[in-house]
């Protein structure tokens, strides 16, 4: 056994997590290898150190607002989110109108109405073009933790 | 602490799924059965990646909300948690990355250069581990490790994970995970060392 791959079977000797033929291996190596040996027995005293830290428990408090809050915040996304359809919905539906009572205008050259009909035409189109942009790296993002 | 499979915990894994069926149909309040099992866990790994009380309590309860948000796109047959870890550990590196961001950019307007590796994370010892001086110390030292190094510690030493769970949650091979290991705690023993300058054991 070479001394890499003596190291992370090291670890598992420490941890209770070996298997008897690797341990078997492990000692004859750590029996000729005086580095790993060593390296053993600094692992230990580092793990009987860490051994003796332990986390403070947070108040009781908060595990009996922990549910609550969330459940909230829940509530809040989906606020958030019907109001942001409405919101659309109804810019949307103004759009149309407006476009409607402008074309009927008769007041308004026939240019005039071309010209202001193409910039809103490009806007929608740009708009379309990011929220697509958006759209597709929202996904991948979303994947980074789907697996 | 407890990652349910299938044998080990019928009863509690089909609990599990049927809260996330229900999730999937839209009852938000099926979900507590998720986070009341899961919130201490959650907490405390949190606390133990940004090391701040406040930080690791909303880090959590956001990661919950998230995995609401996208329990559609969650197979029920598996189990939730490592599911929900990755979503956790990600809002943590995250929020980390932000945070040195802002502090780099901070240190570079008032032009000071002085980087005070201490205080680096706001990993503050004094309200996370008891008062006693070389838990604090080792505390501090764990705050300085890289972040995926601090994370396989904290999995280890303060949820107790075996082995098999920590691969499962981190996705990755037992050997990994043992590899890992090694250099975490080499990392950590260094670091102490060079601090007190000698045996890590004569703290």
């Amino acid at each position: 056994m070479k001394c890499e791959e003596a190291r992370p079977l090291m670890m598992a000797l420490l941890d209770g997590e070996i298997e008897e033929a690797q341990k078997i291996d492990l000692e004859r190596h750590l029996a000729r290898c005086y580095a790993c040996a060593k390296e053993l027995e600094g692992f230990r005293q580092l793990k009987e150190v860490t051994e003796g830290v332990t986390l403070m428990e947070p108040e009781s408090r908060i595990w009996q607002e922990y549910w609550s809050r969330v459940y909230n915040r829940i509530e809040r996304g989906l606020g958030a989110v019907l109001l942001a359809v409405s919101a659309a919905a109804l810019l949307i539906f103004a759009g149309f109108k407006a476009v409607e009572s402008l074309i009927r205008d008769p007041s308004l050259a026939i240019s005039l109405k071309v010209a202001i009909l193409a910039a809103i035409a490009g806007f929608v189109l740009l708009l379309l073009s990011v929220v697509r942009e958006r759209l597709y790296f929202w996904k991948r993002d979303r994947y980074r933790f789907v697996r | 602490m407890e990652v349910a499979t299938d044998t080990a915990l019928p009863e509690s894994r089909r609990l599990e799924r049927e809260a996330v069926v229900r999730c999937q149909r839209g009852d938000a309040r099926a979900f507590r059965v998720l986070v009341e099992r899961y919130q201490r866990l959650a907490y405390s790994v949190a606390l133990g990646l940004v090391g701040c009380h406040d930080d690791a309590l909303d880090l959590s309860q956001e990661a919950f909300v998230r995995a609401y948000q996208h329990i559609r796109l969650f197979d029920p047959e598996r189990p939730f948690l490592p599911w929900f870890y990755q979503l956790l550990r990600n809002l943590c590196f995250n929020h980390l990355r932000a945070r040195r961001a802002q502090r780099l950019q901070a240190l570079e307007e008032v032009e000071n250069g002085e980087l005070d590796v201490a205080t680096e994370l706001d990993y503050d010892p004094e309200v996370i581990v008891e008062r006693n001086e070389t838990a604090q110390r080792v505390w501090r030292a764990i705050g300085r490790l890289p972040d995926k190094y601090r994370e396989i510690i904290v999995l280890r030493h303060f949820q107790q994970l075996s082995y098999t769970e920590m691969a499962a949650l981190l996705f990755l091979p037992l050997g990994t995970v043992m590899s890992r290991l090694y250099h975490a705690r080499r990392a950590l023993k260094a670091l102490l060392e060079r601090e007190q300058g000698g045996d890590p054991h004569e703290m």
